[in-house]
C-alpha cells in the first residue's frame, strides 16, 4: 500500500463559546493517498470545514497530530507546507478581493514564494494557469466582480494551483454555483487531478456531487467521523445508521425512482455542539439507540476491506 | 376537468436599474389546480422567483408587472388594489422564503408573530388565536408546542424555523402556498423532513403548491407539473414525467445529463457550457443560444415559439420545428 | 393526465401551431462558434473607481455641490491677487487713511472716495462693503473662508492620520489590545465635547500665549489655532477610530483575507493589500464628512472668542464682530454665514454622494 500523502491523527479543534467548550472537531483521524480523493460529507455544523482550516493552520488546532508526506505539519513546517498545501473556498464571492484584477489574485502566492524571476514568467506563469481553468488571456486585468460565479470559482482554484501544490483542500467549492456550472467545475477537478496528480479533500454537504468525485467518503457528525468507506462501497453498504438516513434523504432527480426512494426520516435536529450528548453523538435521534451508546461513545473500527464504522450496534 | 385556482398569462415582470430596464420575466403562462404541485425550476437569474414575487404582489419597489394577467378563480388580481392585496396575501396565497431567519421577526416570540397573522385575517378572539397557533405547530409536527409559542426565532434550529414559517403561511388555510427555494438553506436530512411534511399537509388540506427550486431532485420528488425557465422565458412546461423522461428543449436536456447521478457515476458529467446568462444583454433570440451545443442560425435572431407537442406537454425550442421540417411537417410527440 | 394549459390548440398536429413554409434548409444549419460567441460579450470591463464615479457623476446634488466647492477653493486664490485691498488694511485713498469708510453697505463708496474719483482717480469697489475698522470686508471674507478651509481641512487630516493608525491597530490587533484600546476609546467619547474644547482652548491659550510660540514654526498660526488642532487631535479621533475598527474586523472576516493566509502572506501585506484598499472608500468619505464638522467647530469657536487671532479673520470670528451692529448693518453677518452655510451644505452633500456612489453595503 502507498505511503499515505496526508495523514490526520486524532485531530481536536476546540473553541471557547461564551465561556463554554465547543467542541468542533473532537478526535478525527484519516488518511488521504497520493492522488485521491476523499470526500467528507455532513450537515452544518458538524465540523467538516473547521477539519479542513485546522490541517492548514489556519486555527491553532487543540489536540492531534497532522502529518503532510511523513512530516509533521507545525506552526514551523507549515511555513514551507503551504506551497504543497492549497485550498479552495466556497463562496466565490466573498474570497476574490474585489479591489485585485485576476492576475493580481492568482499573481499573489507567486508574489509569497517568489516563483519567478522577473516580471515577464510572472505573467506567463499567470495565463498558464489561467488557460488550466478554462479562462481567457483577456480576462487578466478585469476585477473579480466582473465575472459570474462560475468563473469566480475558476479564478480561485488558479490561485491554489500557482504553487503547484500535490494536495488541495476544496470546502463546498460547486455549493454556491448553479447546477449547470456545477458540472463544470466538478470535471475540471476531476481533469486537474489526472493531469496533475493532485489529492483533494473535497468538503461538501451534496451527496450527489461528492458521489460523483470521491474515490473515498467520511461521514461526519457532530465532529466526529462516523463512517469511512470506498464511495461505491458506502453507497452501495452503508453501515452506520446516520449515513444509512444520510444518503436515503437525498433528493434523486428521477420522479420514478423518487417515489420508489424509501427515507429513512430522521426525528429532531441535530443536537447542539455545545451540548453533545454523552456516548455516541448520533444515538438521540438514533432509532437503534441503546443503554451502551449513551454510556459510551463507539470508535472506528473495521468491518471488512477498509470500510470503518463506529456504532455499538455491528 | 377541475377548476384552476391559479392560472397566469402572459406574464411579463421588469426592473427599472442603473443600468436601464430589465425584464426579468417574459411571458409566463401556466395554470394550477387545487391539490396539485407545480414545480418551478431554472438558475439564478432565470426568473422563477420574480415569477413567484409577481403572484403574491410583494416585488421590489423598482419592478412591476408591465403586461399579462394572474387569474385567481377567474379574477384579475394585477387590477386590486393594495387592501384586497392584502387580504390575498395571507388569506387566499401564502409565500414561505429560503431563509425563514429573516423572514421572521428577531425581536417577537414565535407565537406573538403566529397570533398576529391569525388575528389579522380571521375575525377570532386572542384565546382562540392563541389555540389556532397551537393547533398550527401540532400540525407542521412541532412537539410541545405551548412552550415553544414562548420562544424567539433565532432559538430555534433552521428546520424548526422553516416549520413556523410553514405553520404560519398556513394558518388561514390559503389555497396556495408559493415555496420559494424552501429547503436550500437546510441540511439533507432536514430538508426530507420539510417535503414529507410539505407532502402530508397537502393530502390534509388539499391546498396547490408552487415551489421554486433549482434543484432537480427537490421537483422531481414534489411536482406533479414542471415549468422550466431559462433568461426569464419558459423553455419547456410539462408534466413530471415529460420533463425527465421526454425532455423536449436542449436546456432541460442538459440540465438532466450535467447533474450527478447514479447513472454516470465514474463517467465524467457533461456540463453546459459558458455562463449564466445576463438579463440585461438578451440575445435577439433564443435566451439560451449561446450556451446550446446544437444552437442553430434561426436560434440566434429568432425566438422560439412555443409548441404543444402532447395533451401536457409544451416546448419552446427551434430544434422541435427542425426535427418536423426534415420529416416533411408530419406530427409532433 | 391534465392539460397543463388551455392557450394552444389541442391537437398536436404541428402544421396548425406553425406555419413550416416559411423556413428553409439554411435556418437549421448549425450555427458556428463565432456566431454565438457574438450573442455572448461580455460588459465593458471597469473599475471599482470609475464605477463608483459614474454613479456619483449621476447625483446632481453631489456634482453642484463639487462645482461650489471647486469655485469657493478658485476664489480664495484667485481674488487675493485682483483685489487691491488686504485683510488687515485700512482704506486708504491716494496714500491718506480714510477714516469715513466705516461701515459702507456693498458697492457704496466714501466720502473721500467719491472726491477722488470724481477728479478721475480709480477705487476698486467694496464688493461686501467696509467692517467698522474701515478695512474691505470682501477681502475679509475670503480670507476668512481660507482660514476656516485651512483648519477644516487640516484638523480632518489629523483625525485621519490618528484615527486610523489607531482604529487598524485595535482591529487587526483583537483580543486584549483591542479591548483596552477601546475602552479608551469609550471613555474620551463620553467627554462633553463643547466643554472640554473651552477648558482646553483657555488651558492652552494660557500656557502657549504671550510670545512663547515666538521663534517656532508655530508663529504665524498663532496660539489659538495651535490650541485648536490640539483640541481636535485630542477628542475627534474617536468616531474615525471605531469607524476603522469596525470595518477592519468585517474585512477580516472575509474568506479573502483566510485564503491569502492559507497561501502563507505575511501579515504586513494581508493589512497593505487586502485590508486598507477595502476600507480606503469608507475611510475616505468620513474624512469629507469630518471636514465640515471641523469648519462648524472652528466658526463656533471663534464666535466664542476662542479661535484664530485678530487681525487674521476667520469666518466665525467675521460672524462674531458682526454681532455689534447686526441691526444697522445686517450685511456684515449675511456674508460670512452664507459661506458657512455654503461650505458646510457643500461638503456634506459631496460626502452622502461619495458615499452613495462608493460605499457596497448601501448598494443594491
Amino acid at each position: 500500500m502507498d505511503e499515505p500523502l496526508l495523514k490526520v491523527e486524532d485531530l481536536k479543534q476546540y473553541f471557547k463559546v461564551k465561556k463554554m467548550q465547543l467542541k468542533a472537531v473532537d478526535g478525527v483521524s484519516f488518511t488521504i493517498r497520493p492522488n485521491e480523493t476523499l470526500g467528507l460529507v455532513g450537515e452544518s455544523g458538524c465540523g467538516k470545514t473547521t477539519v479542513g482550516r485546522s490541517i492548514l493552520r489556519l486555527y491553532e488546532p487543540t489536540g492531534g497530530h497532522v502529518y503532510f508526506k511523513g512530516e509533521e505539519v507545525t506552526d514551523k513546517s507549515i511555513k514551507h507546507l503551504r506551497k504543497d498545501m492549497q485550498m479552495v473556498f466556497q463562496d466565490p464571492y466573498s474570497s476574490l478581493n474585489p479591489r485585485m484584477t485576476v492576475e493580481d489574485i492568482i499573481g499573489e502566492p507567486l508574489d509569497t514564494h517568489h516563483l519567478y524571476k522577473n516580471k515577464k514568467e510572472r505573467y506567463e506563469e499567470i495565463l498558464h494557469l489561467m488557460s488550466l481553468v478554462g479562462l481567457n488571456a483577456e480576462h487578466a486585468t478585469r476585477y473579480a466582480h466582473e465575472f459570474s460565479g462560475g468563473q469566480r470559482q475558476r479564478i480561485g482554484i488558479a490561485r491554489a494551483l500557482a504553487t503547484h501544490p500535490s494536495f488541495i483542500i476544496c470546502d463546498e467549492p460547486v455549493s454556491a454555483l448553479d447546477v449547470s456550472i456545477q458540472a463544470q467545475v466538478i470535471n475540471m477537478f476531476e481533469d486537474l487531478k489526472t493531469s496533475l496528480g493532485i489529492s483533494y479533500l473535497f468538503i461538501a454537504h451534496d451527496l450527489l456531487v461528492v458521489q460523483h468525485i470521491s474515490d473515498r467518503i467520511a461521514v461526519m457528525y457532530l465532529g466526529k467521523i462516523v463512517e469511512i468507506a470506498d464511495t461505491a462501497d458506502l453507497y452501495d453498504n452503508p453501515l452506520h445508521p446516520y449515513t444509512r438516513s444520510l444518503l436515503s434523504a437525498i433528493p434523486i432527480p428521477d420522479p420514478e425512482e423518487a417515489k420508489k426512494q424509501e427515507r429513512i426520516i430522521l426525528e429532531g435536529d441535530v443536537p447542539s455542539p455545545l451540548h453533545m450528548p454523552s456516548g455516541c453523538p448520533f444515538r438521540t435521534r438514533c432509532r437503534y439507540a441503546t443503554e451502551q451508546c449513551s454510556a459510551e461513545c463507539p470508535s472506528l473500527t473495521d468491518r471488512g476491506d477498509g470500510h470503518l464504522s463506529a456504532c455499538w450496534n455491528q | 376537468m377541475t377548476e384552476n385556482i391559479l392560472e397566469v398569462r402572459d406574464l411579463h415582470t421588469s426592473f427599472e436599474t442603473d443600468a436601464g430596464e430589465v425584464s426579468a420575466v417574459n411571458g409566463v403562462s401556466f395554470t394550477i389546480a387545487p391539490g396539485k404541485t407545480l414545480g418551478i425550476v431554472g438558475e439564478s437569474g432565470s426568473g422563477k422567483s420574480v415569477t413567484a414575487y409577481s403572484i403574491m404582489g410583494i416585488l421590489a419597489e423598482n419592478g412591476h408587472i408591465t403586461s399579462g394577467s394572474i387569474l385567481y378563480k377567474g379574477e384579475d388580481i394585477t387590477k386590486w388594489d393594495q387592501k384586497q392585496m392584502q387580504s390575498f396575501r395571507g388569506e387566499k396565497c401564502s409565500i414561505i422564503f429560503q431563509d425563514p431567519m429573516t423572514s421572521l421577526n428577531p425581536v417577537f416570540t414565535i407565537g406573538n408573530q403566529l397570533e398576529e397573522a391569525i388575528l389579522l385575517h380571521t375575525d377570532r378572539n386572542k384565546k382562540e388565536a392563541r389555540e389556532r397557533a397551537i393547533e398550527m405547530l401540532t400540525l407542521v409536527g412541532i412537539n410541545e408546542p405551548e412552550s415553544r409559542l414562548k420562544m424567539y426565532p433565532h432559538e430555534l434550529s433552521g428546520g424548526l424555523r422553516q416549520r413556523v414559517m410553514i405553520a404560519m403561511a398556513l394558518a388561514c388555510e390559503p389555497d396556495i402556498l408559493i415555496a420559494d427555494e424552501p429547503t436550500t438553506a437546510l441540511d439533507v436530512t432536514i430538508q426530507a423532513q420539510i417535503l414529507e411534511l410539505m407532502q402530508d399537509l397537502q393530502k390534509k388540506l388539499g391546498m396547490a403548491i408552487i415551489i421554486v427550486t433549482h434543484d432537480l431532485g427537490v421537483i422531481a420528488e414534489m411536482a406533479d407539473e414542471i415549468i422550466v425557465m431559462y433568461g426569464g422565458r419558459v423553455c419547456e412546461r410539462g408534466s413530471a414525467e415529460d420533463i425527465f423522461y421526454r425532455p423536449a428543449h436542449e436546456y432541460t436536456k442538459g440540465l438532466l445529463r450535467s447533474i450527478p447521478k447514479a447513472d454516470n457515476w465514474g463517467k465524467r458529467l457533461e456540463p453546459i457550457a459558458g455562463s449564466p446568462i445576463n438579463l440585461l444583454n438578451l440575445p435577439e433570440g433564443c435566451a439560451f443560444c449561446n450556451r446550446c451545443s446544437s444552437a442553430m442560425k434561426i436560434c440566434l435572431h429568432e425566438v422560439p415559439q412555443e409548441l404543444r407537442l402532447s395533451d401536457s406537454h409544451l416546448a419552446s425550442c427551434w430544434m422541435n420545428v427542425k426535427k418536423a421540417f426534415e420529416e416533411g411537417g408530419a406530427d409532433l410527440g | 393526465m391534465k392539460p397543463i394549459s388551455d392557450t394552444l390548440p389541442k391537437r398536436n398536429l404541428l402544421s396548425s401551431q406553425i406555419d413550416l413554409s416559411k423556413f428553409n434548409g439554411t435556418d437549421f444549419a448549425p450555427a458556428t462558434d463565432e456566431e454565438r460567441a457574438q450573442t455572448d460579450v461580455m460588459g465593458r470591463s471597469t473599475t471599482f473607481f470609475r464605477d463608483g464615479m459614474r454613479r456619483l457623476r449621476k447625483n446632481p446634488l453631489a456634482m453642484i455641490s463639487l462645482v461650489v466647492l471647486v469655485i469657493i477653493v478658485l476664489s480664495i486664490f484667485i481674488f487675493p491677487a485682483i483685489v487691491p485691498y488686504s485683510y488687515d488694511q485700512i482704506i486708504s485713498v491716494n496714500g491718506v487713511r480714510d477714516m469715513g469708510a466705516k461701515n459702507l453697505a456693498p458697492f457704496h463708496y466714501s466720502a473721500m472716495e467719491q472726491a477722488y474719483m470724481a477728479k478721475g482717480g480709480k477705487v476698486f469697489p467694496h464688493i461686501f462693503g467696509t467692517d467698522e475698522m474701515c478695512r474691505d470686508y470682501f477681502i475679509r471674507v475670503i480670507y476668512g473662508t481660507r482660514v476656516s478651509l485651512a483648519v477644516g481641512l487640516f484638523a480632518s487630516l489629523l483625525v485621519l492620520i490618528i484615527g486610523v493608525l489607531y482604529g487598524s491597530i485595535s482591529g487587526y490587533a483583537g483580543g486584549k489590545v483591542d479591548l483596552i484600546m477601546m475602552r479608551i476609546v469609550d471613555i474620551i467619547y463620553s467627554l462633553p465635547d463643547l466643554l472640554m474644547i473651552i477648558l482646553l482652548s483657555v488651558v492652552f491659550n494660557e500656557t502657549l500665549g504671550g510670545d512663547r510660540l515666538q521663534g517656532t514654526i508655530f508663529q504665524n498660526l498663532g496660539s489659538n489655532m495651535l490650541s485648536m488642532f490640539i483640541v481636535f487631535g485630542l477628542l475627534y479621533w474617536v468616531g474615525m477610530a471605531r469607524l476603522v475598527r469596525g470595518q477592519i474586523l468585517t474585512i477580516k472576516s472575509n474568506d479573502y483575507v483566510l485564503a491569502s493566509k492559507s497561501i502563507g502572506t505575511k501579515s504586513r501585506k494581508i493589512i497593505r493589500k487586502h485590508i486598507l484598499p477595502n476600507c480606503a472608500s469608507v475611510i475616505i468619505i468620513t474624512t469629507a464628512l469630518e471636514i465640515p464638522s471641523a469648519i462648524f467647530t472652528e466658526s463656533y469657536l471663534s464666535f466664542l472668542g476662542l479661535g484664530v487671532q485678530a487681525p487674521m479673520p476667520s469666518l466665525g470670528s467675521l460672524a462674531n464682530a458682526a454681532r455689534d451692529g447686526l441691526i444697522l448693518y445686517p450685511f456684515k453677518m449675511f456674508w460670512p454665514a452664507l459661506m458657512i452655510v455654503l461650505i458646510v451644505l457643500a461638503f456634506n452633500l459631496l460626502g452622502d454622494g461619495l458615499r452613495d456612489a462608493f460605499d457596497p453595503k448601501l448598494r443594491k
